[in-house]
This record gives structure tokens, C-alpha cells and sequence, in this order.
């Protein structure tokens, strides 16, 4: 253990781990909504630094000038009407100019109407069903084979060596690009939540309701996620990867699939 | 302990406390069970903390080095549990038994023997809760917030999870209504109620929370009870129930259980930030207004914390938009600081850096508070790893330094003497640092994706876990100072304090010798102008 974690800190010192991407920020995502949620969790983001600045200005001003070591004589004042006016007021404002475009945003995030596709999703201890409603398409998606030999204690594997460790599972969630794709979540256990940072998507999946969402893909490629609610033991080993792919190869991927209770394929036709 | 010195001033000198356990079993003295609650609370803290290193050591790296996922998600919901109602509210419960009736001028606290009744239920709760480490299905590892259906599915520790949750809750109640019972009915003559000083203001207000939310707390972990053992259905949809109602239920309580964790530490603050910036504190009477708006506030805001059950969007927009109102009251009072230390005097004792780290850091765990009010970008926060990063920065360096610099500040009004200060100044500067080492990578993993209480990670989150778990093992070794510098407090090793102990302090408190006499006040002060806070 010990030289674990001296070998980690050794290389973290010259220069991480090969594999971390050091990302610090929200992904902007595919969708237009995620491109609007990065938008205004930004725009807060900078109101925040903007305050920050500000106040611990203040503070580090009177932390440098009013101590008592350069001489400073206190003061008496106790308390003033006016800047307390002005910094009550102050912050409302800035609220109200926040609260106007993030409600507009609930409101988009929330229309789930006319949709061109409808996925049920359904979680369970600890994997995804997804069924294509109005097709005869509908599997499991659990954690990939290599992760699942990775992820035992004293397992002997190295994470590195997996490609998207944890993150890959056996039957991917195909969807058309530029699709208004409708989500309705539901759960056959416990409470699970279906997130994929760059759709922009965090909905729970619980037992008893059906939960509605949406996204709308603008860009072809493969998002990966995670069950974001303590659903159990295996809670950190049932991914989500939804693969957008072209109008045309997903109808390829929709016949293909149609009868078959258990695909073994992806579209790029490779085994799992 | 030193507060058995027999008080001179006193009029019954043999009052003094009995001797062996008896004093300590049968205390009924608020300065005996306000450092009962105090010992157990840094017991519960490093219990908690313990855990914390666990959980740290296994996400150190990629891969399960140390721990099964089940066991993991027994030391999550073990640490928050532990750290919640065993170190953080009874520490708080401590400082108010020791405190309260020494900045009211009261003899004792109102109800003593229930105070007794209150301390020693504790003990006894967090024992059962510990002993389902060893029961068979192992401890509650559903998280803290025991939602069900996943709640049910623990194995033989569930009836003893909510029979010791009924227990926290009994032990808060019958703490919180000594706490009112004392401060309405036992001030001294002229206190009026806004002449009251802001830590005992905050505490008045942090009781009737208490008694408001504890009562809910119990009623939805009694509903789980019953729908585990008595065929009931009130959370199972299978039986026609609800399981969001109970998440509806637990954060009923659970959002205002954060302002309790949190306002008698702004009372602490706004204590100490004046004493040391030699400066009354400015706009008492609008920080008393501000307490009781975010006190307010704190019950029409709990489904922010459930912006992805699925509520209809008329109820997100308005908890989103009562979730952004906090931020104006709670402005109020980082402003009104910030203005009590403007053109001051300042000097930076121990007391007054974990203050002033209290100001800047619960601050930063502020502006994180108001980005998850957005309800749109929330979804994407919601359960990762930022949420984490945000309640780790208002509790750690805010109710926990809030903590450390009332133990500082105070101690040597408790012990007679000083604690080291360099020593002190050491501690807060390896707490500060190592609390952002630890805490501020929080905020990158979840925004790059990573959710919250999973054993192990992707790789590319590897990073950014090896350097908070770093800053989590030093944490923890840093707090292993505290406990030295107390235990030198305690046994009278630093030099001895006068009455005042700082310069010129406000406050009642500041009025008995030394170390505090076992009874004080016997006879109701008069209140002064350097006594009196409005």
C-alpha cells in the first residue's frame, strides 16, 4: 500500500498520469441544450468570480491596512442604512438577471413534445434496459468484459491497460443524429439516474413513475455517462454510452436489430 | 477538568462538582455536559474522519485496491451519518451548554436533567449505529439520506439504523428546547432579546429549527420502519406508495438540518471577528433579521436538492427561484463582516485565522451554492462530484473552522490558560491548506462528469482523486495537532489567562474569572454598555 501510494505521488509530481485528461470544466456537449446549459452555468460562474473579486477585495484591502500592527486606531461605526440598502440590493439584481434565461432553459429542457423517437429506459441493480418504443428492438446494456475483469479488488489488471474503464458496456443506445430523441425513465428496483454530461441529461429513473426528458444530438460520435444515484453495491459499474450515428445507419442498425432479442453487434458491426 | 476549581465568588462553595463518575454520569452542570458533549463530538469527528480516510485511500487510484463497493458505500453513509448528528451538531450542543448561559448571564441552563438525559442518549445511539459495522448485510450503505427503495434492501443493521436516528433525534429535541427554554426565560434583567449577543441569537434560532424538522425526520424513518416490518407501503410503488415522497420528506428536514449545522457558526464568527478587529460588530440587528431569513427561507427550499425526480416544472422554477433568494440574506452576512473588519484594528490569534478562514472558504462554498440553485446547469451538478466539492467547503471550513475558533477563542475562558499559539497558528495553517488541496479538485471531477459515492472511477478522473486524497490523509494527520494543543490547554500547560483574556472583548462571558468557576452567575449581572450588543 504504502508503495502504491509513494509510486502515485511520485507520479503525480512528474507529471500525472498519462491517461487523465486533467478536464476541469463542464463539457459543452451535442446538444443545444447542453450547448445552453455550459452557457449559463458560465455566465454564473463569471457573476461568481465578478462577487469574489469584489468582496474578498475588501477583505484582503482591510485584512492589509486595518491591522493593528501597522497602527490602525479602530473605528466606531456599527452600522450604515445606505450600504446596507446598496448590498441587499445589489445581489437582487444580479438574481433577477440571472433567473430570467435559467428559467427560459428549464422551459426548453422540459418540452418533450413531438418527439421522432421514444426510448423507455429501465434501470436495474446494475444495468440498463433499453427498448425502442414502436420497433420490436429492446436489450440490456451492462458494464463491458474487460472493465468487469478490471474492476475486482486484486483484480491484477491495471485500469490504464482497459479502454474507457467503467465506462463501456456491451450493447450501446444507438440514436439518429439530429433526432428529437424522447426519454422516458423508468426503474424495475431502486432509484437510478441516467446521466450523460454531454447530452446535457440527468434524469431518475425510479421505480413506480415514468420520467420524461429529451435531447436532440447535432453531433455524430459516442457519449458516455454514468447511473448517477447510489442505487446499491454496483452502483459505479452501470455506464451509459449512447452512440449517435447518421439517420441512415441507424435505420441499418433499427433492421438489423428488429427481431433480434439479443444483439451482439454494434453498428460498425464488431463483436462484443 | 479545570472548571472543577471552586468558585470564590460563588455563595454555596460546597455546590462543588462530585467526585469520580458520579460527576460526569449525573452531571447536571451545563459546564460538565457542555464538555461531555464537546469530548464525544472530537471522538465522533475522528471516528468519521477515519472513514473519510478510507473512502480517500480506496479512490486514491483507479481500480479497488482496498475495499469491496459495498463496504465503500457502508464508510459514505457511516462518515456522513457519524459526522452529521455525532460531531458536528453536538459539538455545536457543547459550545451552547458551555456558552449560553455564561453570555446570558444564567446560572445554568433551564432544564438540566433533561440536558443530562440529552448527552447521554448519544453514547448510546452512536454504539448501536457502530455496532452494525459488525452485523450481518453490514452497516446502512444506502447514504445518509436513506432513500428508499435502496434503504430496504440493508440487511440486519436496518432496524437498529432507524432506532438510533430516533435516538439522534430525541437527544437534538431535548437539547434544542433547553436551548429556547433558556434563552426566553433566564436572561439576564435589560438583555432584552435584540441586546443578546449573535452567537446565543443564532443558537435561539437553530433550536427552533431543530424542533421544527427533527419531529420529520422521525416520522419518515418510523414510515420506513413500518414499511420494512408492517406490510405498509408508504414509499413502495409496488403496494401504491411513493418512494419520492420520501425524499420530499427526509429534505423537509434535511435542508433546514444544513442551516443547523451552519448559523450557530456564523454566530461564532460574528463572536469572534469583533473581539479581534477591536470594532463592534457591525449591523448587529440586521445579522439577527438575516439569521431568521435564511432560517425561513430554509423550509420552502428543500426539492433543491430533487431537480431530477421529475417535478413539474412549475415546482423546479419556484424551489429554484427560492434557493437564489438565500444568497441575499446570506450576502447580508459575509458583507456585514467584511464591513466589521473594515478600519478596524486587526490582529490574527488563532481564533480569528480559523475565522477569517471561515470567511473566505464558506464563501467559496457559497458561490458554488448559488451555480446549483440554476436549476438547468443543477441537473448537470446533481450528484457529482461538484455537490460534494460544495457541501465539503460550507461544512468543513465553515462549521468545522467555525468549531475550531470557538474552541480556541473560548478555551482559555474554560481552562484558565492559553493554548500555544504558534502551535494554533500551525494547525490552521495546515487545516486551510489541506482542506483546499482536498477539497477544491472536487469541483473539476464533477464537472467533468464524475458522480458521487462510487468506489472507483475512469481513468480520467485519476488525477485530480490522487491530489485530494493526498490533501485528505494530511487533513486528517493535521487535526492530530488539535487534539495535542487542546490536551496542553487542558492540562494547564500554556501561560495563564486574566479574566478578559483577550483585549477587550464584549460579552458576559468575559466578566467571570479564568477559569470559568463552577457556577457562575448565581445572582443575575447587570448588563453594561461593554456588555450589551445592540
Amino acid at each position: 500500500m504504502i508503495r502504491k501510494l509513494s509510486t502515485g505521488v511520485l507520479a503525480l509530481l512528474l507529471g500525472g498520469n498519462a491517461m487523465a485528461d486533467w478536464a476541469v470544466n463542464m463539457p459543452k456537449g451535442v446538444t443545444q441544450l447542453s450547448a445552453e446549459t455550459y452557457e449559463i452555468h458560465m455566465v454564473i460562474f463569471w457573476w461568481c468570480v465578478a462577487i469574489a473579486v469584489v468582496v474578498f477585495g475588501a477583505m484582503i484591502y482591510s485584512l492589509i491596512n486595518h491591522r493593528k500592527s501597522k497602527g490602525a486606531v479602530p473605528a466606531s461605526f456599527t452600522h450604515s442604512m445606505t450600504a446596507e440598502v446598496i448590498w441587499t440590493t445589489i445581489p437582487v439584481v444580479i438574481l433577477l438577471i440571472m433567473a430570467v434565461p435559467s428559467a427560459e432553459l428549464m422551459i426548453k429542457l422540459e418540452d418533450t413534445r413531438d418527439p421522432d423517437l421514444t426510448v423507455v429506459i429501465t434501470g436495474y441493480q446494475w444495468k440498463w434496459h433499453y427498448s425502442y418504443q414502436g420497433e420490436d428492438v429492446a436489450f440490456y446494456s451492462s458494464l463491458s468484459r474487460p472493465s468487469m475483469a478490471a474492476r475486482r479488488l486484486g483484480s491484477g489488471i491495471d485500469p490504464s491497460t482497459v479502454e474507457n474503464y467503467l465506462l463501456d458496456v456491451d450493447n450501446r443506445l444507438v440514436v439518429p443524429k439530429d433526432a428529437k430523441v424522447r426519454v422516458l425513465l423508468t426503474s424495475n428496483d431502486v432509484v437510478h439516474s441516467w446521466w450523460v454530461p454531454d447530452l446535457a441529461i440527468k434524469k431518475d429513473a425510479i421505480p413506480g413513475f415514468i420520467n420524461e426528458t429529451w435531447f436532440k444530438a447535432e453531433v455524430a460520435g459516442v457519449y458516455r455517462g454514468q447511473c448517477a444515484e447510489l442505487c446499491g453495491m454496483d452502483h459505479g459499474y452501470m455506464p451509459i454510452v449512447v452512440e449517435v450515428v447518421e439517420p441512415e445507419a441507424f435505420q441499418a442498425w433499427l433492421d438489423n436489430e428488429k427481431g433480434d432479442a439479443t444483439p451482439m453487434a454494434n453498428v460498425n458491426g464488431e463483436l462484443k | 477538568m479545570s472548571s472543577a476549581v471552586a468558585d470564590a465568588h460563588a455563595d454555596h462553595d460546597d455546590h462543588g462538582p462530585v467526585k469520580g463518575w458520579r460527576r460526569w454520569l449525573y452531571a447536571t452542570n451545563h459546564k460538565d455536559i457542555g464538555t461531555m458533549y464537546l469530548i464525544f463530538s472530537l471522538v465522533m469527528f475522528f471516528a468519521g474522519g477515519s472513514m473519510a480516510l478510507i473512502i480517500r485511500t480506496e479512490l486514491f487510484s483507479p481500480g479497488l485496491q482496498f475495499v469491496i463497493p459495498s463496504f465503500f458505500n457502508q464508510m459514505t453513509t457511516m462518515h456522513a451519518l457519524i459526522m452529521v448528528f455525532g460531531a458536528v451538531m453536538p459539538a455545536f450542543v457543547g459550545l451552547a451548554n458551555w456558552m449560553i448561559p455564561m453570555m446570558i448571564g444564567a446560572p445554568d441552563m433551564a432544564l438540566p436533567r433533561m440536558n443530562n438525559w440529552s448527552f447521554w442518549i448519544l453514547p448510546v445511539a452512536f454504539s448501536i449505529l457502530g455496532s452494525t459495522l459488525f452485523m450481518s448485510g453490514g452497516a446502512p450503505a444506502s447514504g445518509w439520506t436513506m432513500y428508499p427503495p435502496l434503504v430496504l434492501q440493508t440487511g440486519d443493521a436496518f432496524p437498529f439504523l432507524i432506532f438510533s436516528v430516533h435516538l439522534m433525534g430525541l437527544s437534538s429535541i431535548m437539547g434544542a428546547i433547553n436551548v429556547i427554554v433558556t434563552i426566553i426565560n433566564m436572561r439576564a434583567p435589560d438583555m432584552t432579546l435584540l441586546k443578546m449577543p449573535m452567537f446565543v441569537w443564532t443558537w435561539l434560532i437553530t433550536a427552533y429549527l431543530l424542533l421544527a424538522v427533527m419531529p420529520v425526520l422521525a416520522g419518515a424513518v418510523t414510515m420506513l420502519l413500518t414499511d420494512q416490518f408492517f406490510g405498509t407501503s408508504f414509499f413502495l410503488a409496488a403496494g401504491g406508495g411513493d418512494p419520492v415522497m420520501f425524499q420530499h420528506i427526509f429534505w423537509f428536514f434535511g435542508h433546514p438540518e444544513v442551516y443547523i449545522m451552519i448559523l450557530p457558526a456564523f454566530g461564532v464568527v460574528s463572536e469572534i471577528i469583533p473581539t479581534f478587529s477591536r470594532k463592534p460588530l457591525f449591523g448587529h440587528d440586521s445579522m439577527v433579521y438575516a439569521a431568521s431569513s435564511i432560517a425561513f427561507l430554509s423550509f420552502i427550499v428543500w426539492a433543491h436538492h430533487m431537480f431530477t425526480v421529475g417535478m413539474p416544472l412549475t415546482g423546479q422554477m419556484f424551489f429554484m427561484f427560492a434557493t437564489m433568494l438565500i444568497a441575499v440574506p446570506t450576502g447580508v452576512k459575509v458583507f456585514n463582516w467584511t464591513a466589521t473588519m473594515w478600519k478596524g484594528a486587526m490582529t490574527f490569534e488563532t481564533p480569528m485565522l480559523f475565522s477569517l478562514g471561515f470567511l473566505f472558504l464558506f464563501t467559496i462554498g457559497g458561490f458554488s451554492g448559488l451555480m446549483l440553485a440554476i436549476a438547468p446547469a443543477d441537473i448537470q451538478y446533481h450528484d457529482s462530484y461538484f455537490v460534494v466539492a460544495h457541501f465539503h467547503y460550507v461544512l468543513v471550513p465553515g462549521s468545522i473552522f467555525g468549531l475550531m475558533a470557538a474552541v480556541y477563542y473560548w478555551m482559555p475562558k474554560w481552562t484558565g490558560h492559553y493554548y500555544n499559539e504558534s502551535l494554533g497558528k500551525l494547525h490552521f495553517w495546515l487545516s486551510t491548506i489541506f482542506v483546499n488541496v482536498t477539497f477544491f479538485p472536487m469541483h473539476f471531477l464533477g464537472l467533468a462528469g464524475m458522480p458521487r459515492r462510487i468506489p472507483d472511477y475512469s481513468t480520467q478522473f485519476a488525477d485530480f482523486n490522487s491530489i485530494a486524497s493526498v490533501g485528505a490523509i494530511g487533513f486528517g494527520l493535521s487535526q492530530l495537532l488539535f487534539v495535542y494543543v487542546v490536551i496542553q490547554c487542558v492540562r494547564k500547560k500554556g501561560t495563564v489567562a486574566s479574566q478578559e483574556v483577550w483585549d477587550s472583548p464584549r460579552g458576559l462571558e468575559w466578566t467571570v474569572p479564568s477559569p470559568a468557576p463552577y457556577h457562575t452567575f448565581e445572582t443575575p449581572p447587570r448588563i453594561s454598555s461593554d456588555t450589551s450588543f445592540s
